[in-house]
Order: structure tokens, then C-alpha cells, then sequence
């Protein structure tokens, strides 16, 4: 398994490439998306991802609204907000709408990568108590 | 050029305006008080009209009834003789000299001498100072008349005597003869009573009969055509009139009253007359008065007017000019919100491709980690060059987002506010400025001083303002600026502590005068358009609003501090 699954949404097609090379170095799997809408799409097919990496400016579906979607049908990928656009304001209501974190670009890799590796501990905790739960329930019953 | 364009059209036009309320003012003003003296005048000259009317016509009555009784108490007189006494007794001259000094001794020398004349007109007896014996009056007019009616009196003329006079005479019977008693009336006495009529300086009378002839000394010499004289002359002095009051033109072009009234049974005419200038020279005078008054009043109204108009309009302007300085501050910070959401977008623009810079030479520092580049000659150069670009990367971040953080929207939100961080981070915004100015930055920031509860933005606000305001005194000269923080005691509130921050530069300082002025809204010494003179007023009033105090110092030419305080709740002191 890798480090992390990740989905990264950023309408900078350029800054997704370079991002998505040296996260691949460093044994993430990666999945892009130029929208948030085009993200919805990659996580309702592809069940593996774990984190999002959600940039807060986009055209169209912005990242405070994708969070949400993100957060309402796929609880348990956590999301990563990343923002050139600094505002503590957007930084809080994503806080307050359930994201992981939030870090500015340009951001620095070893930042990030530590990031990444609590979201997904995160997640596959979450995870994990899900199915004990679900099995000590089937359990349970039958006995 | 349009600078001056500008002021003169203001200038005209707040001439104009001064104009208008001068006239608007001067209108109403004048207007109602020259209507109300208009009527009143013209209420007083009527009824004073009709006063001295009144007065004049009482006048004339009483004085032509004065007349007629005298005249008719003479004949009376004589009547009473004639019929006490018979025409023999009469024709006797002692007698009649002895009735001539009784009616002297009791009526005075108004009686100048007694005739007795028959009925043919020879004079049988006379009694008085003159020789005129056996007189034959057949032919007289006033025989004549007398004979006819029962009595009479003639108008004044000269007689045999050269003396003017007139007689009156009554007619009696005596065994069916007629005789008549005749008496001469001392002109003099009968004068004196119309030429006693003096009202005023102009006025007097005198008597015409229905000749126009004078009965009486006047003092003008002829009678002036036209008029009441010719009427009555016209006339006959047949028609009788009661007094009448006539305004005419005299022979000198001045008005003139006439009061008229009939004597002896409309044979004479008693005419006064007077200047209407005298008989009206109350009146005139009051117009007079009246009319100087208004003039004083309508001066006074236009001078009042003149500097009431001057101030309202001085006052406008002064309103203009506020008004248009408060809008210059809207437009400026209308500018400075879309300054600071186009600052926004900028940044996000920047902080992208920087991003991808930033990114890509961090793939190639991954890249540089494979085997082949191990023992590349330039590695270390490489790596440094890339760690430069991440480094730069990262200034640029910082930079942009020093920039959004100051051109957001104050956001007025109560946090716990760290001071030295916050004027550490203006200092560095402020580096690149005071650099070109030649300024250096000193900070003596107390360690560990305790945060306050304050809007961290509009701190800010206050100490860029205090900084920018520094390094604006010392622009041409260069200099140091000075920021400090420490935590002291209140001396007001024992126990309790306040942040001290003191912001001192080496400028030129800041007069006395103006020393004074410094924190009012609009004050300004910078010149027009590179300052609105409301920072610190704004500063003033977000620290006293935090429940601080700011004051300045200054000396000319020794520079200027600035001191902030801010209180903090005792609560906080533990937490230092």
C-alpha cells in the first residue's frame, strides 16, 4: 500500500503536474482534478482516495463549496485546503466545515508531506473503527 | 490653470449667493415696513386733515358769530334808544349828546357819534366829535336803505370824514313819519376783532363785500383773482353758503387754505386764509420725521442685511468646504477598498505561477537525489541554486501576504493581540519605505509583555499610521525612528498596568500651535491632496475606544514622540 491515495484539485494545471511529480517520488498515488465538480467525479469512481488536496480558488465550484460536497458524500476522505489566497477568513470556514488543515501556497514539501501522513492516519483510523464496530455488531447479533 | 478656473467660479458664485439673500432680505424687510408707514402716514394726514378742518371751520364759526353778534348788538343797541325814547326827545342834541356819552361811558368809543334824520334825510340832530350839522343825506345808499328796511348797516367806507367807518342805523315811526337813528361804529374796534385773527405765521382774515371790496386792513394789498372772493363777488353775495374750506394756489405758487363764512346776512364774507404749509406744519413735520426714520431703518436694514448675508454665506462655504473634504475622504477610502481587493487578486495571481516555480525546482532538487547525479560536478551548485529559488519562493509569499493582510477591510474583532509581533511586522512592512528615506528603525520591545484585547487590525491601523507619519517628517532630512513597548503602572487606577508604546522620530517636531490640533479631524499641514487630516484624528479615537490614551511631544527640530497607552485588566498581569 502506498503513503497515501491523494486527490489533488487545482484549476493550475502546471502547478497539479509539478505537484503530482514529486508527490509520486515520494510513493503517493496520485489522482488530479481540474474542478471541483471534475473532483466529485474522481472520488464517486475511484474509492481508494484518502486525502484531497483541495485548492480554495477555483472557477465554477469553489473549494469551500467542493468541501462541503466532499465532506457530505465522502465523510471519511479528509481534505487538505490549500490557498494562495490568504485570508484567515476562508482558512476558518473551512476549518469550521470539517477540513483537515490548511496551508498556503507555495508551500514547502516536507509541510506538506507531514500533513498528508496525519490525514490519512487519520482516515484509516477512522476506518478501521468503522469495520470493528460493523463486525462486533454482526457478532453480537448472531450470538 | 483649472485650479483658479475653480475659485473664481466659486468666488462668483458665492457673490451671487450673497447678492440674492442681500436682496431677498433687503425686500422683505423694507417692503412691510414701507407698506405699514405708507398707510399709517396716510391714516395721519387724513384724520389731521380733517382736524385742522374742523379746527379752522370751529375758528371761522366762532369768529363770524363774534361778528354778526357784535353788529347785531350795535343795532341793537341803537334800537333800544329809538324806541325808549321819542323822536322829539331825540331830536333835542343836548339829549342826544347825553345818550352819546351814556352809550360811550358803558360800550366804550365804539359809538362815534349819533344822527337823527327824518324822513326827507336831513339830519335834525347829531351828536359827535365832527361838525356835520345839517347833513342832507337824501341821496346817500344808506339812507336809502335804511328807509327801506327797518335797519341797516353799511359797509365800511370813507365818508365826508375821510375816515373809513360804517354806520348802522334802524328806521322808526313816529306819527306816521319815518326817522332814523344812525350811529357811526368806530372802525378801529370793529377791525381789531378780524384782524385779531391770527392762527399760526401765515394765517389772518379779512372781510370783502359783495363788491369784492375790503372791509378790513389786511396786510395784502389786493384781493388775488379767481378763487372764493370771485365767486362770491361773481354772485352778488346772494348765495348764502355755510363755511366752506377751499386748497388753492395763492399768487406766490404755495398752497393756500380758504375757510369762508357769510357775515350780515351774506352781504360780506369773512375770508381766512393761511399758508397750507403752516396750517400743516405738524403734519409736514411728522412726514418729515416719519420719512428720515424709514431712511435710518432702511439703511439699517441693508447694513444688517449685508453682513448677515456676508456670514450666512461665509458659513456655507466653510460647509462646502467640509463637505467636499469629507468626500475627498469617501472617494479615498472608496479607492483604498478596491486598492485592497485588487490587491487581493494580485496576490493570488503572484502566489500561483510562484507556486509552480517553487514546485518545479523542488522536482528537480527530488530529481537531483537519483544515482546519476550523485557525482555530478555542479550537484552543490545545483542544490544551491534551487534551494535560492525556494527561498525567494517563499519571500514572495511572505511579501504578498504582508499586502493582503493590510489591505483587508478593518476587521474590528477582539483577539488576543501579542504587540511586539504585531509591531515587528509593521516594521518590516515599513523597511523598504524607511530605506529610501534614509531612516533607520530602532525597536525596544519589552520581552514578554502580556497580549491585549484589541482589534489586531485596527492597532495596526494606529501604529502604521503613527510610523508612516514618522517617516513622512523625516522624507527630506533622514533621521531615526524609535518604536518602544513596556509594561508600566496606571497611575490613576492603583494596581493596575498599561502597554506603554512610544513611537519617537528626529524630524522637525511640530509647533506649539499646532501641537494643540493634531488629533482634530481635518487638521492638516501636509499640502493639499497628500493628506486628509484625518489619520490621527482616526487614531485618537480607536484608542480611546480601547479605553487608552495618545499624546504628543514635541520640540522643534528636537523631533517627535508619540506615546499610546493601552489599558490592561488585572486579570492579564498573571499571564505575562
Amino acid at each position: 500500500m502506498s503513503v497515501a491515495n491523494v486527490l489533488l484539485v487545482d484549476d493550475e494545471v502546471p502547478f497539479v503536474e509539478a505537484m503530482s511529480r514529486r508527490l509520486k517520488k515520494r510513493d503517493i498515488g496520485i489522482a488530479t482534478s481540474f474542478s471541483g465538480l471534475e473532483a466529485l467525479d474522481v472520488l464517486k469512481n475511484d474509492r481508494n482516495v484518502e486525502v484531497v488536496i483541495l485548492d480554495v480558488k477555483m472557477p465554477g465550484m469553489d473549494g469551500i463549496e467542493t468541501l462541503g460536497e466532499i465532506r457530505k458524500k465522502f465523510p471519511l476522505v479528509e481534505v487538505i485546503m490549500l490557498t494562495g489566497h490568504a485570508t484567515v477568513e476562508t482558512g476558518i470556514e473551512g476549518m469550521k466545515l470539517g477540513a483537515f488543515d490548511y496551508l498556503m501556497k507555495p508551500c514547502d514539501m516536507d509541510v506538506l508531506m507531514d500533513k498528508l501522513k496525519e490525514a490519512v492516519a487519520k482516515k484509516r483510523s477512522h476506518e478501521e473503527k468503522i469495520i470493528e464496530a460493523r463486525v462486533k455488531e454482526i457478532t453480537t447479533r448472531r450470538a | 490653470m483649472t485650479m483658479k478656473q475653480n475659485k473664481q467660479k466659486t468666488d462668483s458664485y458665492y457673490h451671487l449667493l450673497t447678492r440674492n439673500m442681500l436682496l431677498t432680505i433687503i425686500i422683505a424687510a423694507v417692503l412691510p415696513m414701507l407698506v405699514v408707514s405708507s398707510i399709517i402716514l396716510y391714516q395721519f394726514d387724513s384724520s389731521y386733515h380733517e382736524k385742522v378742518y374742523a379746527h379752522l371751520e370751529e375758528l371761522v364759526l366762532k369768529h363770524k358769530q363774534n361778528i354778526d353778534n357784535f353788529l347785531k348788538e350795535k343795532l341793537g343797541d341803537i334800537r333800544l334808544l329809538a324806541t325808549t325814547f321819542s323822536f322829539e326827545e331825540l331830536s333835542d342834541e343836548d339829549f342826544l349828546r347825553d345818550r352819546l356819552e351814556s352809550l360811550q361811558q358803558i360800550f366804550g368809543p365804539v359809538f362815534v357819534d349819533l344822527g337823527v334824520v327824518n324822513a326827507r334825510g336831513i339830519q335834525v340832530a347829531y351828536a359827535g366829535p365832527f361838525k356835520l350839522g345839517k347833513a342832507l343825506y337824501s341821496t346817500a345808499d344808506w339812507f336809502q336803505e335804511t328807509i327801506n328796511s327797518e335797519n341797516f348797516i353799511s359797509d365800511v367806507f370813507l365818508g365826508l370824514r375821510g375816515l373809513p367807518h360804517f354806520i348802522v342805523a334802524i328806521r322808526e315811526n313816529h306819527n306816521g313819519e319815518s326817522w332814523i337813528l344812525r350811529a357811526t361804529i368806530d372802525f378801529v374796534a370793529f377791525n381789531n376783532l378780524v384782524e385779531s385773527i391770527r392762527i399760526g405765521e401765515t394765517g389772518f382774515a379779512y372781510i370783502l363785500n359783495s363788491a369784492g371790496e375790503l372791509q378790513t386792513k389786511t396786510l395784502i394789498k389786493e384781493i388775488p383773482p379767481g378763487g372764493p372772493c370771485a365767486d362770491f363777488v361773481e354772485s352778488g353775495g346772494k348765495i348764502k353758503r355755510n363755511i366752506q374750506i377751499i386748497e388753492r394756489v395763492d399768487e406766490f405758487g404755495e398752497d393756500e387754505l380758504y375757510v369762508t363764512a357769510c357775515l350780515k346776512d351774506g352781504n360780506w364774507l369773512l375770508i381766512f386764509r393761511q399758508r397750507a404749509s403752516d396750517a400743516f406744519a405738524e403734519l409736514y413735520r411728522t412726514v418729515r420725521i416719519t420719512i428720515a426714520f424709514m431712511l435710518l431703518g432702511v439703511l439699517g436694514i441693508v447694513a444688517t442685511g449685508y453682513f448677515l448675508s456676508r456670514r450666512m454665506v461665509n458659513r456655507i462655504a466653510q460647509s462646502d468646504k467640509e463637505k467636499e473634504m469629507i468626500t475627498e475622504q469617501v472617494v479615498e477610502t472608496g479607492k483604498l477598498a478596491s486598492v485592497g481587493e485588487l490587491a487581493a487578486g494580485i496576490a493570488h495571481e503572484i502566489n500561483n505561477p510562484v507556486a509552480i516555480m517553487v514546485e518545479e525546482a523542488g522536482w528537480i532538487e527530488d530529481l537531483l537525489e537519483e544515482e546519476e547525479f550523485k557525482d555530478g560536478e555542479n550537484l552543490g551548485e545545483f542544490q544551491r541554486a534551487l534551494q535560492q529559488i525556494r527561498t525567494q519562493g517563499k519571500r514572495c509569499k511572505e511579501i504578498t501576504h504582508k499586502l493582503l493582510s493590510f489591505a483587508r477591510k478593518t476587521d474590528s474583532r477582539i483577539q488576543d493581540v501579542q504587540l511586539n509581533d504585531v509591531i515587528e511586522e509593521l516594521i518590516a512592512l515599513s523597511a523598504q519605505r524607511a530605506k529610501y528615506s534614509n531612516v533607520e528603525i530602532h525597536s525596544n520591545l519589552q520581552e514578554n509583555i502580556p497580549t491585549v484585547r484589541v482589534s489586531q487590525s485596527e492597532l495596526q491601523q494606529v501604529l502604521l499610521n503613527l510610523i508612516n507619519n514618522a517617516l513622512d517628517a523625516m522624507e527630506k532630512i533622514s533621521g531615526n525612528l524609535r518604536i518602544s513597548t513596556r509594561m508600566v503602572e496606571n497611575s490613576i487606577i492603583a494596581g493596575d498596568h498599561l502597554l506603554l508604546i512610544e513611537v519617537a522620530d528626529d524630524g522637525p517636531g511640530i509647533p506649539a500651535a499646532n501641537l494643540a490640533k493634531i488629533f482634530d479631524p481635518f487638521f492638516t499641514t501636509k499640502p493639499v491632496g497628500k493628506g486628509t487630516g484625518l489619520g490621527l484624528s482616526i487614531c485618537y479615537g480607536i484608542i480611546k475606544k480601547m479605553g487608552g490614551s495618545i499624546e504628543a511631544r514635541s520640540i522643534i527640530d528636537g523631533g517627535t514622540t508619540f506615546t499610546v497607552k493601552i489599558p490592561l485588566p488585572k486579570s492579564k498581569e498573571e499571564n505575562a
